[in-house]
């Protein structure tokens, strides 16, 4: 089945799927970037250097990164030429099969990595992302889904941060372990291990503080949080997740970078896509590191945090093209024709 | 993976054009490619970067860069000077209103540290100042953000005026005011929720809030790490609010920062602050020179400097400049670089202002965790009079009766001597590159 085909049948019979919220989430994302692209289409009647040049300015402008774009474009100037494509409509498409492409190729490994027994997710991430926001989420996710969950207050450090958890977990209603501000993160963890195992949890969410990647210190206290785990429970962490701000530039792949390389990062969480940022890092760090992404932030509420689903990404990015595509887009570009003619 | 500084990436082309002799309009361009990359990759607006590239352009081929012998250099001085220039020319005072309280509202997106702010420039203000800030609690909605401040209050002993989170925004304000006028607090600092610029409410919100408090100074607090985004971030705050001022957080991270540049060329407003870490006092007036160098990849190195001049004795930094120049520094001033370094502050701080941190190797073996200072210490404690002032002589069983000396493993002890070697290596590189300078700086590269 050729790819078009069967985005297109996905688009039909999975509409219903795509949930509202991330659809809804997504809109000014989309927007923004699908009609920026349709401009793009329409104002150029043939695709030439201009082209690919102006496709290049808005790959920027979604904070995708110079190289990621310009491998991207690459691709596409690769493709476009092996398929001889001439007309701007059919190279879009081009577009989005590539792009999609990108965010396919680590579909496997999406979904949490569940125990049976007691499973142990660190959060981690650089100041203010949204960890503790997306902690919250997802323990609300988890036990609607009928699981036992209990949260590690891991960030003993920034005023008022053990009470933030403790008001998440009051919401969700799970316990929550937590010591005095100022103490060993890494005795809190402990703790709570403890604490999941003796009570039979089946998971245990820890926080811990914000911290930029270039503090040395803090990285090594991170390390040592996770050597705690690892020494207290099988296989533990069983998930690290990376928090990413969605509105961050060049410095996430930095970030991502870093983390991974002390903490073994095994997912990441984009928040804050609701606002206007593209989100397009996304693409640049599946580009040019092996984490996959497996969540969304879409708000500040409760529900507001969704599987990353590639397709759906893409879709969601794309959605206003394809339509355009099927339905309008040709009538469109004949109507450019006879204007011209 | 630290993005090529300008400087590398004119380096590289340049090298790619030598042996053509001079330089034609078409390496210019090539030159000014470099430059529009440089800043796409440290985060400033691509539409801000044409703008500006088109100015170098022409100020590039206006002056002599084509004759110029050092066509590299001359480039990126006139990108450093645009830069400084766009970013305003000299550090802007807050703004304090002739009839107290002169009256600050920060505002931002989510997380982006309005909070924290709120804390260091009460703190800033009380200290420099000399006023009495009350703190304002308007954030309802985040979980523990009236906690928080309140936490930040009680550690600077400064009073917050809170009405918890089932008051307006607008009312708790409209009564903080009265609160500080009956009680003599001369400047209020109201903190409100992190919003997104597109949320129509909550902007609303914020538009009631300043008619009520009609603020002196309305600060948008930023991320220094945000992407292109933050050019329709910064561009709605101000059209709603008409912001007075820019606070850049986060500045103590590795990022380039190029969105001060966005949001400057957007605004207009100026930038005022930065934040510079999590503590209360890491807050400093906006550099707009060393931020055009930190843009480009040039380091923090200003910011270095001064830092290590008001920590260290002057005397003791001259000296020390002239042992770096002919490299007779010996493990004796190691040790007491040692004492000097520890009281600077974290280390890993003071490296990444280092221009170039992460490519030197010297640095890169360098441990920078703290306690092994003080593994460090016991090793050149251990070392004879004779031995620290001249290192050559430490061979094989001089070292393993070193190691046995402080209770460190051999290992050890031949790393640190390695790590001096390579330093004292480095020390040469710099003290070069040192001596441009007109002023004699000590700077202890630990
Ligand atoms: N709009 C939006 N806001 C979010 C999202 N996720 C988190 N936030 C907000 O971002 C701010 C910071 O979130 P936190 O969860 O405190 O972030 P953190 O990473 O735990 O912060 P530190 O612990 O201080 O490093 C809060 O105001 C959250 O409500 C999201 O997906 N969308
Ligand atoms: N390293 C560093 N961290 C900072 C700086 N300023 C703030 N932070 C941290 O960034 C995180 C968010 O700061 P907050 O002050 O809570 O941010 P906020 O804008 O009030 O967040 P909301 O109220 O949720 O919108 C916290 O972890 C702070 O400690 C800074 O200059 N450097
Ligand atoms: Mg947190
Ligand atoms: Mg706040």
């Amino acid at each position: 089945m050729s790819f078009f085909k069967k985005l297109k049948e996905k688009l039909t019979t999975s509409t219903q799927e795509v949930s509202q919220k991330f659809t809804e989430g997504l809109t000014k994302t989309r927007d923004g970037f699908a009609s920026a692209v349709n401009d793009l289409v329409y104002r150029f009647r043939e695709v030439d250097e201009d082209f690919f040049d102006e496709l290049e300015d808005l790959l920027i402008q979604a904070d995708v990164g110079v190289t990621t774009t310009m491998d991207l474009v690459e691709d596409l100037k690769e493709e476009v030429k092996r398929r001889n494509l001439k007309d701007p409509v059919a190279v879009r498409d081009a577009l989005v099969e590539v792009v999609a492409k990108r965010l396919q190729e680590d579909e496997s490994d999406r979904e949490l990595n569940m125990q049976d027994g007691l499973t142990v997710i660190l959060f981690v991430g650089v100041n203010g992302v949204g960890k503790t926001t997306t902690i919250g989420k997802l323990a609300h996710q988890l036990k609607s889904e009928g699981r036992s969950v209990m949260l590690a207050a891991g960030d003993t450090f920034r005023a008022g941060a053990i009470e933030q958890l403790q008001v998440w977990g009051e919401r969700v209603g799970v316990p929550v372990i937590r010591q005095t501000e100022g103490s060993d993160p890494a005795a809190v963890v402990f703790d709570a291990v403890q604490a999941a195992k003796s009570r039979n949890m089946d998971v245990l969410i820890c926080d811990t503080a914000g911290r930029l990647q270039n503090k040395v210190n803090l990285m090594k206290e991170l390390e040592k949080v996770k050597r705690v785990i690892e020494r207290e429970v099988p296989n533990g962490p069983h998930e690290v997740l990376l928090a990413l701000d969605a509105t961050t530039g060049q410095n996430a792949m930095v970030q991502a970078k870093a983390f991974k390389e002390a903490t073994n990062v095994s997912g990441i969480v984009l928040t804050k896509l609701d606002g206007t940022a593209k989100g397009g890092i996304v693409l640049a760090i599946r580009n040019e590191l092996d984490i996959p992404v497996k969540y969304v932030g879409l708000g500040e509420k409760i529900d507001d945090l969704q599987e990353f689903d590639p397709e759906q990404f893409v879709l969601g990015l794309f959605g206003d093209v394809f339509e355009d595509k099927n339905e309008g887009a040709l009538t469109e570009k004949e109507d450019t024709n006879e204007d011209l003619a | 993976m630290a993005f090529e500084g300008l400087s590398e990436r004119l380096q590289s082309t340049l090298s790619k054009m030598r042996g053509k002799g001079k330089i034609s309009e078409a390496d210019v361009k090539e030159m000014m490619r470099e430059v529009r990359l440089a800043l796409l990759e440290a985060d400033v607006n691509f539409k801000v970067v044409k703008q500006f590239v088109n100015d170098v352009k022409e100020r590039a081929v206006g002056q002599d860069v084509m004759k110029s012998l050092t066509p590299g250099q001359q480039v990126v001085k006139i990108v450093h000077e645009e830069l400084s220039n766009l970013m305003g020319s000299d550090v802007v005072p807050i703004s304090f209103s002739q009839k107290p309280p002169t009256v600050v509202m920060m505002v931002g997106l989510q997380g982006a540290g309005k909070t924290t702010t709120t804390g260091k420039l009460a703190n800033l203000i009380r200290k420099k100042h000399n006023r009495s800030p009350l703190l304002v609690a308007a954030d309802i909605y985040r979980p523990a953000a009236i906690k928080q401040l309140e936490t930040l209050g009680k550690q600077l002993d400064l009073p917050v005026f809170s009405l918890g989170d089932q008051v307006k925004p607008e009312e708790i304000v409209t009564k903080a005011l009265e609160y500080a006028k009956t009680n003599h607090h001369d400047f209020v600092l109201i903190d409100t929720a992190g919003r997104l610029h597109i949320d129509e409410t909550l902007m609303g919100e914020l538009e009631n809030v300043k008619t009520i408090a009609k603020p002196n100074e309305i600060f948008l607090v930023v991320d220094s790490m945000t992407g292109q985004d933050a050019v329709n971030v910064a561009d709605s705050f101000n059209e709603k609010l008409g912001i007075t001022g820019v606070v850049l957080t986060k500045l103590d991270g590795d990022t380039r920062g190029g969105a001060a540049l966005s949001i400057k060329a957007v605004t207009g407003a100026p930038i005022k602050f930065v934040g510079l870490g999590e503590k209360l006092d890491a807050l400093e007036p906006f550099h707009p020179e060393r931020m055009a160098s930190r843009i480009l990849g040039m380091g923090d190195v200003l910011s270095l400097i001064e830092k290590a001049e008001t920590q260290m004795d002057q005397d003791a930094a001259k000296e020390l400049e002239s042992k770096i120049r002919d490299a007779s520094f010996t493990f004796d001033d190691f040790i007491e670089q040692l004492a000097q370094v520890k009281n600077m502050g974290p280390i890993d701080e003071l490296l990444s202002m280092l221009p170039g941190a992460g490519k030197m190797k010297g640095l890169k073996n360098v441990q920078i965790d703290e306690k092994q200072l003080d593994h460090v210490e016991a090793i050149i404690r251990s070392m004879t009079k004779h031995e620290r002032a001249n290192p050559e002589v430490l061979n094989a069983s001089r070292r393993k009766r070193i190691a046995k000396g402080s209770g460190r493993s051999i290992q050890e002890v031949n790393r640190l001597i390695k790590q001096f070697d390579d330093m004292k290596k480095m020390m040469k590189q710099m003290s070069g590159q040192m001596k441009g300078k007109k002023k004699g700086l000590g700077l202890p590269f630990f």
